[in-house]
């Protein structure tokens, strides 16, 4: 059954699929670095959403949707429309690509997000893995 | 959405004219010794001479420049306090001179800081020119920043938007001398940028035309420029050719070749263009059985074959190998000359590395760790690849 996004259940689907990648595994071998991804309101979606991901050494040891951004302290935040989330879950929009035309904007050190490129490719082939609904 | 950025370009025979009509005090040169030698940067001088302007010179531009030469002529450019920064030579002290330029404008920023999610504001203090001396990197057009992190082996990958240079000065003249062995790996370097501009996944409809142009010039005009440096239309041809896939690439991007290329040349110290061609072929085939359609598609426009899908990617992989057949470059990691025990030991590196590199992000067809793994010892063999 697919899981909305965004939701607690899809954050944790996530995480879940990552522990599970050894493509991730290897490739994020040195990270150290939480994320907090802000789902920002559009015409599709009307609230503002905040889901913590916890990623340490190739793993993810925690995710949760969140009140707050700073309901959790994270090394790294990326903020978007709900529309340009779905873009990049469906694999229509490189993340790369979408921080360097600001469509997505993240704070945080953006030379080590950078010094990751296959890590953060993994993470969006197992966002692909993620049964997703987007409320359609 | 996406961008295209480009100086503006002053090509062709006597392009160094241009420089007679700039206004300005001072300019600082960033070169290498050779250069120096050759009477190119004299030659430089004596046309910002009429325009009024002082040259200064840092000639201490090594090969795959250093982060500590960057930061050292970022010091002359404080000394001298240039309103233009040259970038003469080929693509490392055309990209030392933009790490420069950047950070004598930026002093508050590290080079590794030099990214494209920040605006830089540049254009306070000076203005960039590039000239290019080879025909090959396109660092002249291009706002991409390749600096060597000396303590890790790794080359580091940096540039932002605003660092394009303004002027960019396309002159053959100033490409004449160069050896037959280095018109060959500068040239198969900017075919390199041709195919994977086109081909990678940021391609887009305004720079494949260019990298179509440039494939097309190289395969024409680079065999002759190899056999007889003196042939100056294929001089200008191959210039022209080089500064149109700087344009391809740097607008949409180069792919795994680069990635894996970049790996051998900071672990091996093999030349960048020949680097980066070598891998090409097997690059090519190894996207092929899933992704053959762009591939196939400039085969056909090259005029390779008249082949679809696989068949045609794969014809495209032949045509490059016999061109650098034709020019006496290697087609294997061991005709280069790399001990197998060495290149054994260090593929595991190779391997990690590729993957931390940006340009594989946009392979065609994206392979796992074991492929990669299995891509290099089959470019070591020379075997074509058939998984």
């Amino acid at each position: 059954m697919a899981i909305r996004f965004p939701s607690d259940e899809w954050i944790k689907e996530l995480s879940r699929q990552l522990n599970a990648s050894e493509s991730y595994e290897r490739s994020a071998k040195d990270w150290e670095g939480d994320f907090v991804f802000i789902v920002e309101p559009d015409a599709s979606y009307p609230d503002t959403a905040y889901l913590f991901l916890g990623l340490y050494h190739g793993k993810s040891p925690d995710a949760m949707m969140i009140a707050n951004k700073d309901e959790r302290e994270a090394a790294f935040v990326i903020a978007a429309p709900f529309s340009t989330w779905r873009q990049v879950i469906e694999g229509k929009l490189d993340p790369i690509q979408g921080m360097m035309t600001k469509q997505l904007k993240l704070s945080g050190d953006m030379m080590k997000v950078m010094r990751y490129p296959k890590a953060a490719k993994e993470i969006v082939s197992c966002c692909a893995l993620v049964p997703t609904d987007f409320g359609d | 959405m996406w961008y295209f950025v480009s100086p503006q370009i002053v090509f062709g025979a006597g392009a160094l004219d241009a420089l007679d009509e700039l206004s300005g005090r001072r300019a600082l040169i960033i070169t290498d010794e050779t250069l120096v030698e050759l009477g190119l940067v004299d030659r430089v001088k004596a046309h910002l001479t009429q325009a009024g302007i002082e040259s200064h010179i840092f000639a201490a531009v090594e090969p795959d420049p250093s982060v500590d030469t960057v930061r050292r002529g970022v010091q002359a450019a404080q000394d001298v306090a240039p309103d233009w920064i040259v970038g003469l030579g080929g693509g490392s002290p055309m990209d030392a001179a933009k790490a420069i330029w950047v950070l004598y404008e930026r002093p508050d920023l590290e080079p590794a800081a030099i990214n494209p999610f920040i605006p830089l504001n540049l254009r306070q203090k000076a203005r960039l020119i590039t000239i290019p001396t080879t025909s090959g990197t396109g660092a002249e057009v291009t706002w991409a920043i390749v600096l060597t992190d000396t303590d890790e082996q790794r080359k580091m990958g940096l540039g932002n938007r605003e660092n394009v240079a303004d002027i960019a000065i396309i002159d053959p003249e100033m490409a004449a001398g160069m050896p037959p062995r280095l018109t060959a790996d500068t040239g198969l370097d900017a075919l390199t940028h041709a195919v994977e501009g086109h081909t990678c996944a940021w391609h887009t409809d305004i720079t494949d035309g260019l990298c179509v142009s440039a494939a097309r010039l190289i395969l024409s005009y680079l065999p002759r420029a190899v056999a007889d440096g003196s042939d100056m239309e294929a001089r200008e041809r191959l210039h022209n050719a080089a500064t149109c896939a700087g344009l391809g690439f740097g607008n949409a991007m180069a792919s795994m070749a680069h990635a894996m290329g970049h790996v051998l040349g900071a672990v091996f110290h093999v030349h960048h263009g020949r680097a980066v061609a070598l891998f090409l072929p097997y690059t090519i085939e190894f996207a092929a059985r899933e992704a053959p359609q762009r591939f196939a598609e400039l085969a056909n426009l090259l005029g390779c074959s008249t082949a679809a899908g696989e068949e045609g990617a794969r014809a495209l992989a032949t045509c490059l190998r016999d061109l650098y057949r034709q020019i006496g470059n290697p087609t294997s990691v061991a005709e280069e000359g790399v001990a197998r025990e060495a290149y054994e030991a260090q593929v595991d590196k190779l391997v990690d590395d590729a993957f931390n590199d940006t340009q594989m992000i946009t392979a065609a067809r994206a392979p796992s760790f074991d492929e990669l793994r299995q891509l290099f010892l089959y470019a070591y063999e020379g075997r074509p690849v058939d998984f």
